[in-house]
């Protein structure tokens, strides 16, 4: 189990006090999947990188069951079972998809390996393989890639940034099963940061985040039902306007 | 090998030509000055210059996929070394040619090696030129290396360049200078590392004489601790020609790099590029690596060694 206690962030460099993350706490089960939804600039990615390590709280405290690890470098929580799929990946001049993917399984990945790997997340790994995480594979490939490189390890806590953007929308429903399949499978915490309807549906809870605050946190079937209303809602909305402008048009002519 | 070459020896060659045997093909040895080892093969000869200045490689006409090996070693301390051999790559031929320096000096005094390649590729022939340059030794006294390679390409023909120093060369002046002809075309790739209190200048000029020649040089470079380094890139484009420099540093330490690039047409068809960036390791690069559960200084030395690959 993962745990937020009470924790803020505020960045040293910036000029305006309000805290980025405020006071949020969490707590978020093995086996269960979450998505972070809520607006752009709310502070979802600041709370994963406070996950991982990447930035470290101004206040409040972060525990992988039970253990304190607010003051542990990133490193040593991804040794401890801590993932995080960035929603911009670094490129890499220089390194191969095969280096890479191989690092990430802890160099215990065999080409075998490497290959089912790349075919999880759609790649044809004849193709990919051998080509280096640099500014020539598209914006696309580069999440795909990505997204292996979090499949390749036996992780606890795995926290996957936007994973969906820039992925074909045939590709997405593959994606979608590529959770589903972990979530059944692992007995990890799996943290998904969507806006995507198909990814929310995943979730056996739904975490809202805006304004730098965990605003509630929701079971999925509550949430989805909202969203379903809202479109019926708009939905016979537009039939109604559709059907006024045909009548219209049927009455001037 | 191991009766002319002592263990030294053959960890440079190692290093430098990637030799771990006799080489198949043509090759001369040359050690602390002198020749130790020569074999010509029925279609590439090497004899000694009349002069006895260095050696002449002939490589006839048509012959393929052959290759010659030419490493020099310099194991005496304080040995100063100058050299200058020839190259005829003949017309339609394909062949590798494996140079390089390994300097092993672990007394006070300086080694040095100067050497001069000048080759000439002929019409449509195809030469892979792999130089590299590797120092060793705890003594006081430097290891110094100042290579000057030119060639000439003739009509169609193809000069592919990899120019690598990678460890214990305390300072180094290379300069490399090419001229293309018609339809010639030209890939040079340079791999620099310096530590320590090292330096490091390299020249790369290129002129582009003849029509519709092509020329691309990729250089990266890492400078780490209190090293220096200085690159000078000079494209001329005298015809309707394509060129293309991209040099890139990485900086780190108390490290200094400049970077001196400069592009000129003389034709109005001329198409010339010039990319070049110097920069320290990305932090987004070190974090994603450590957050795989590298310690920063594997995701460090992982970051270089994919660079410099
Ligand atoms: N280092 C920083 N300095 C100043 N502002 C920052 C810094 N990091 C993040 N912010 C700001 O904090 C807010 C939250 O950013 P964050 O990236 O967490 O949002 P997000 O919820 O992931 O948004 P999106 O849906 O667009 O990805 C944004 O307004 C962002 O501009
Ligand atoms: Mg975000």
């Amino acid at each position: 189990m993962l745990v937020l206690e009470r924790v803020s962030y505020t960045p040293a460099d910036r000029t305006c006090l309000e805290p980025i993350v405020q006071d949020a706490s969490l707590e978020l089960r093995d086996k269960h999947l979450y998505v972070i939804t809520g607006p752009n600039g709310g502070g979802k990615s600041t709370l994963a990188r406070l996950i991982m390590g990447i930035i470290k709280p101004t206040s409040g405290r972060v525990l992988l069951d039970g253990q304190d690890v607010t003051d542990m470098t990133v490193d040593e929580r991804a040794r401890l079972g801590i993932g995080y799929a960035f929603q911009q990946p670094p490129r890499f001049k220089g390194l191969t998809v095969r280096d890479l993917l191989t690092l990430a399984a802890g160099n215990r990945a065999g080409d075998q390996d490497v290959a089912s790997l790349l075919l999880s997340v759609g790649l044809c790994p004849k193709d990919y393989e051998n080509r280096e995480v640099d500014a020539t594979l598209s914006g696309g490939e580069l999440k795909r890639i990505e997204l292996a490189s979090i499949l390749a390890r036996n992780l606890r806590v795995a926290v996957f940034d936007e994973p969906e953007a820039g992925i074909d929308l045939w590709s997405f429903r593959r994606l979608a099963q590529t959770f589903e399949e972990m979530h059944d499978k692992s007995d990890a915490t799996i943290v998904i940061i969507s806006h995507q309807e198909r990814i929310l549906e995943l979730a056996d809870e739904i975490i809202l985040v805006a304004d730098g605050r965990v605003k509630e946190l929701r079971s999925r079937d509550e949430v989805m039902k909202d969203i379903r209303d809202e479109e019926a809602c708009r939905c016979s909305l537009e039939t109604r306007e559709g059907v006024e402008e045909h009548v219209g048009y049927f009455r001037q002519n | 090998m191991s009766a002319i070459l002592d263990r030294i020896d053959q960890r440079l060659l190692r290093e430098t030509a990637g030799l771990h045997s006799i080489p198949r093909g043509a090759y001369n040895i040359r050690k602390n000055g002198v020749g130790i080892a020569r074999e010509s093969t029925a279609n590439i000869e090497i004899r000694s210059k009349a002069d006895q200045s260095g050696i002449e490689v002939i490589v006839k006409p048509g012959t393929k996929n052959e290759s010659v090996h030419i490493p020099v070693i310099l194991s005496a301390e304080g040995f100063s070394d100058v050299v200058t051999n020839k190259f005829d790559i003949g017309e339609g031929s394909d062949v590798l040619v494996v140079a390089g320096c390994g300097v092993h000096n672990s007394g006070s005094a300086d080694s040095r090696h100067d050497g001069i390649h000048e080759f000439l590729i002929r019409r449509g022939a195809r030469m892979r030129y792999v130089e590299k340059h590797y120092g060793e030794g705890q003594g006081k006294g430097k290891r110094i290396l100042n290579p000057v390679t030119v060639i000439n390409v003739e009509e169609g023909g193809v000069a592919e360049l990899e120019l690598v120093q990678i460890r214990g060369v305390d300072s180094t002046n290379r300069e490399t200078r090419i001229s293309l002809s018609r339809d010639a075309r030209l890939i040079v790739t340079e791999r620099l590392l310096t530590n320590g209190e090292q330096d490091a200048v390299s020249r790369i000029s290129v002129d582009l004489v003849g029509d519709d020649s092509t020329a691309r040089v990729i250089s990266r470079s890492v400078a780490r601790d209190r090293s220096s380094q200085v690159f000078y890139f000079d494209l001329r484009g005298r015809s309707r020609c394509r060129g293309h420099v991209q040099c890139d540093s990485i900086i780190m330490d108390e490290a200094q790099v400049r970077s001196i690039p400069e592009i000129s047409a003389h034709h109005c068809e001329a198409q010339l590029v010039h990319e070049a960036a110097i920069g320290r390791i990305a932090g987004e690069q070190l974090l994603k690596l450590m957050s795989l559960g590298l310690t920063r200084e594997q995701a460090e030395s992982t970051i270089l060694d994919g660079f410099l690959k």
